[in-house]
């Protein structure tokens, strides 16, 4: 199959320093459609940095990363909302219900799907209506990682999705991933437990940090 | 050499350092030429002020004081706002350098200021003087973005967070001035004078003018002697530095 | 313009939601504003000289106060980034959480002003130019706060030094806001002062969400 080599996330030579030190150079790797890219290393070695870089929050040191072409810091708003990004935090106001939030995020990105259905799927729907500073961490992450499902981005970009949750949690998302890249979309999955995917979801790029 | 390309060689490091370096002892020959000369024309020179006799001669050092400190907020932030937008890291040094620099040369105005003060009003502090205390909240738009920086453990965010702050201070710089004058006005008394000699004559406008020129090029110097030691701290790890730290010539 | 409701209509739902964050800077202000008469005479004519002048301190410390949380609580829970990352521009999204703390923190100080005010001994007639002053004051008072916490954002206990930041940029409201006050209570006409306050609120309301959207972009860098 061959690819328009300018569409996709196109990763190179990139070189990320953390104060005084290099975390890693001349990094290149190419994502497009219906592809996930692995991303290991050990606590520290910059996973969490990279993805950040991926997602446009931080300036590399050098080389760049482009989606579809055009560098991620300078995307249109369009463009923009085809990359979802889930860091460390679950991006849940702890004073609004699960439902608030996921309405509300939902809305920001005018995504698509009911709110209801989702809770059924993420084994929340008796949690609906609870503010989200009394749910338990697995959950407000199933919660955090449901706001993926509301939206239409063609890009996943997840940093250690699977924290925290349990085997039932790991197979829902799991489920995900390979129904957004059966359907085309793409995913960048950072994770230090990458035996708990093995298998699951087929890799066809890995980096190791 | 073109205007342009000696700029760009000039945002590099290690050619801003050699010509720092070079151009640093000039720097200092002339303001202390002008310096000297500004006050042996203010002190020796000029004739007594008509009201207020020989007090009035501080001028020599809290108006040039008071000036710098304005020329080096605007140089401040402007270089922070040209290392934010175009990422130079040049620039970001040469806002940290001007900082404690304009810093200083506020609070002298400030100290000066005050030492006129005492033989007009009495007091050292007149509140009811706007040029006073707007050289005051300069003071602290200063320390203000020295602290804001100091905040900082990543030297990156340091830089760019404060440019934000200077530049925000830069615009309302002027606002705050015409406030506080304003304000000032409001409540002018007889007995409130302000800092100023009633008439100024040419004799003693000239060592004034030279000392001005003479703190600019004194600025100028504290903040490229600065500027050098920012360089290399930043750049400590390039290997222009290390050459420099082993070979010691230049 | 969506994203700005959007954004509007949750900071005012959780604010609701954490209602001693809401009642904090509004107790601050009473609380200030009652304890400055104890530093002088309780003398009528003092009180009436200087009341003003506690009031607009008052009201400054305390609307530096009231948004001391606007950035940091997104920034704990991950909000700020998803934020940040959203299509809708991160200087409407600031302008939309300011109004809100505005609307919370803000309006109720400008009602409890005038009982203040006439406890000072000011004049019921100073009132309505105390309401407008503090009416056009304070949204650039929340600007230039929202400021401080986003260039604050990232630090750890950074709330701390908001008030160094920002108090000096502060001076021109408290003058032209503390002047037209005093016209009032001497019976003068005030409007130069207010359109000042205006102008000031002007500039504050369309620069300010852009330098804090920079801020907050470099902190979450």
């Amino acid at each position: 199959m061959t690819q328009d080599p300018s569409t996709g996330l196109i990763v190179s030579s990139l070189e990320v320093w953390r104060g005084e030190r290099r975390l890693f150079g001349d990094l290149s790797f190419e994502l497009h459609s219906g592809q996930v890219a692995l991303i290991t290393g050990p606590n520290g070695a910059g996973k969490t940095t990279l993805l950040r870089m991926l997602a446009g929050l931080s300036v590399p040191f050098g080389g760049d990363v482009t989606w579809d072409g055009t560098p991620v810091q300078r995307l249109a708003a369009e463009p923009r909302a085809a990359i979802a990004y889930q860091g460390h935090l679950d991006g849940l106001a702890k004073n609004l219900t699960v439902a608030e939030n996921l309405a509300f995020y939902r809305a920001l990105w005018a995504g698509e799907g009911a709110v209801e259905p989702l809770l059924d799927e993420l084994g929340l729907t008796e949690f609906a209506d609870r503010e989200v500073r009394y749910l338990s961490a697995g959950q407000c992450r199933r919660a955090g990682l449901g706001c993926l499902r509301l939206r239409r981005a063609s890009l996943w970009l997840l940093d250690e999705p699977l924290t925290n949750l349990d085997a039932a949690g790991v197979d829902v998302v799991t489920g995900w991933l390979q129904e957004h890249t059966a359907n085309g979309g793409a995913a960048v999955v950072a994770t230090h437990q990458a035996d708990r995917l093995d298998g699951a979801v087929a890799v066809a790029v890995e980096v190791e940090l | 050499m073109d205007f342009v390309r000696w700029f760009h060689l000039l945002a590099s490091p290690p050619h801003f350092y050699r010509f720092a370096r070079r151009i640093s002892p000039w720097l200092a020959t002339l303001s202390l030429v002008l310096i000297v000369a500004g006050t042996y024309g203010g002190l020796v020179l000029a004739p007594p002020d008509y009201v207020q006799g020989d007090g009035f001669r501080i001028i020599y050092v809290h108006v040039p004081s008071a000036y710098i400190g304005m020329l080096a907020y605007t140089v401040m932030a402007g270089a922070a706002a040209i290392g934010f937008v175009w990422r130079i890291k040049l620039a970001h040094a040469v806002a940290v350098s001007v900082a404690p620099v304009g810093a200083s040369f506020t609070f002298l105005a400030l100290v000066t200021g005050a030492i006129w003060g005492k033989p007009m009003w009495g007091t050292y502090w007149q509140w009811g003087d706007a040029r006073l205390v707007f050289e005051l909240l300069l003071l602290f738009l200063f320390l203000g973005y020295l602290v804001l920086r100091a905040s900082f453990d990543d030297r990156d965010k340091a830089d760019r967070v404060s440019a934000i702050l200077a530049a925000v201070g830069a615009i309302n710089v002027p606002i705050i001035h015409y406030s506080v004058e304003w304000w000032s006005t409001l409540h002018q008394g007889p007995t409130i004078a302000r800092l100023d000699s009633p008439s100024i004559t040419p004799d003693m406008l000239v060592p004034l003018l030279i000392m001005i020129v003479g703190f600019t090029v004194y600025f100028a110097w504290l903040v490229i002697v600065r500027l050098q030691g920012e360089v290399l701290e930043r750049e400590r790890s390039a290997r222009w530095v290390q050459q420099l730290a082993a070979g010691g010539a230049e | 313009m969506d994203a700005f409701v959007l954004v509007l209509r949750r900071d005012l739902k959780i604010a609701f939601r954490r209602w001693a964050e809401l009642a904090t800077p509004l107790l601050f202000f009473v609380i200030v504003a009652s304890l400055l008469p104890l530093a002088m005479s309780p003398e009528e004519s003092q009180l009436r000289g200087a009341g003003t002048g506690f009031l607009w301190v008052a009201a400054l410390l305390s609307s530096l106060l009231a948004l001391d949380g606007l950035f940091s609580n997104d920034a704990q829970d991950g909000t700020l980034e998803q934020l940040a990352l959203s299509p809708a521009p991160l200087s409407v999204i600031v302008l939309a959480k300011t109004l809100a703390h505005w609307l919370v923190s803000g309006v109720p100080l400008i009602v409890l002003a005038p009982p203040l005010a006439l406890s000072f001994y000011l004049p019921a007639e100073a009132l309505p130019t105390l309401v407008g002053a503090l009416l056009l004051a304070t949204p650039t008072l929340s600007v230039l706060a929202a400021l401080g916490a986003a260039l604050t954002v990232s630090l750890r206990g950074g709330g701390a030094i908001i008030g160094l930041l920002v108090l000096p940029l502060t001076a021109p409201v408290l003058i032209f806001g503390a002047r037209a006050t005093d016209l009032a209570v001497h019976g003068e006409p005030t409007l130069g002062p207010l359109y000042l306050l205006a102008a000031l609120a002007v500039l504050a309301i369309s620069l300010g969400p852009l330098a804090c959207a920079a801020a907050l972009r470099v902190g979450l860098e």
